[in-house]
């Protein structure tokens, strides 16, 4: 949960990627930490096998201004999508503030969402979480490739609260800054709510 | 003590007070660098020579090196492992958790040893318990009182906006 420091003048929050494997949220990460100045970034660390596949999860501290004289901060975590880390994939999700979902587009990851989407589901209840509540975004990653379902099709079943869904292309950049901000909103806006 | 989904909310006086017990803490235990960890990840404070280091990704992961004991602590039917330690050719990290939420975490060389960050932290943690106790409290309270608003309440969709600019 946010952690709101009167003595710093700071506002912490935790943003957690989830997904299936391969579909793109350690490279919504690097695009952030490569397009985002200096100064509002910390060290991004890779917690990866030899193979840059994610064994624990990514980590990057973004700085990104002021709000009422308090300094924001977010924490992103992405999660390891392949599906024998669902041990790691529950620590991480721990006093998370709002969650992006990265789906992969292509039309033989089909399932590979919907069961990391029911993954999400029931790890955030282990945790005390409601999907249905917690702020939470989708991000149709991979619209550049050939072989990709329609928005339509994926946001039916993936996305039946309508939440804020977005379309991207990671490894371009397209659609990440505002998946980014989009989540960020909707945190922010809680916190005003009192709901953190 | 803090429940695992309340949002943490530190105060100026408190802080003082645990920078304090710190400070003592790195004074009696010849160490290093001493710092505290929110087990979510966010650095609390941190003292001594910290110039040279990258607190928020230590912060970061010594978070995930305790939620990972954490679990294995779990499937073999522990509660937790309330202490790590961890060594190295120079310097070591000793690790504990105070009042099961928050991560004191003591990093030493030759100038002091395990057995005596042991005893200090032993002494640190029961007073930095109860700091963390009184926070707790003052929390609650002031969530109940009306009187202190929160400053969040005012933002607008502008302020967020202007924050991506």
């Amino acid at each position: 949960m946010s952690f709101i420091n009167y003595a710093s003048r700071e506002i912490n929050c935790k943003i957690v990627y989830y997904g299936p494997g391969l579909c793109g949220k350690t490279t919504n990460l690097q695009f952030i930490y490569n397009k985002t100045a200096e100064e509002s970034k910390g060290k991004m660390i890779s917690l990866a096998t030899e193979t840059e596949r994610t064994l624990f999860f990514d980590f990057l501290p973004l700085a990104l201004g002021e709000i009422r004289g308090f300094k924001t901060r977010f924490h992103l975590y992405t999660v390891p999508g392949q599906v024998f880390y669902d041990a790691s994939r529950k620590l991480i999700l721990k006093g998370v503030d709002g969650v992006v979902f990265v789906a992969d587009s292509q039309v033989e990851r089909f399932d590979a969402n919907i069961e990391s989407l029911e993954n999400l589901k029931d790890n955030l209840e282990e945790q005390g979480f409601d999907l249905e509540k917690i702020p939470f975004v989708i991000q149709y990653n991979k619209r550049d490739l050939p072989n990709v379902s329609s928005v339509e099709e994926l946001s039916n079943l993936l996305n039946p609260r309508k939440v804020p869904e977005l379309e991207g292309c990671a490894t371009t950049g397209e659609g990440v800054f505002e998946t980014l901000k989009s989540v960020a909103k909707l945190v922010l806006n809680d916190l005003k709510k009192g709901g953190t | 003590m803090l429940g695992p989904q309340s949002s943490l909310v530190m105060y100026d006086e408190e802080y003082q007070r645990i920078l304090l017990l710190l400070e003592r803490l790195l004074r009696e235990s010849n160490s290093k660098v001493i710092f505290l960890v929110d087990k979510n990840g966010q650095l609390i404070a941190a003292t001594g020579e910290t110039a040279n280091l990258d607190t928020t990704s230590l912060a970061s992961l010594t978070a995930g090196n305790i939620a990972a004991t954490g679990g294995l602590a779990k499937l073999i039917g522990e509660k937790e492992f309330s202490i790590l330690f961890h060594e190295g050719e120079k310097d070591n990290i000793h690790i504990s958790i105070i009042g099961g939420r928050v991560i004191l975490v003591v990093i030493f060389d030759h100038r002091s040893s395990l057995g005596l960050v042991r005893l200090r932290v032993k002494k640190a943690s029961n007073e930095l318990a109860i700091v963390f106790e009184d926070l707790v409290n003052r929390t609650e309270q002031e969530s109940i009182s009306s009187s202190a608003p929160s400053p969040f309440a005012e933002i607008t969709d502008d302020d967020i906006d202007n924050l991506f600019n």
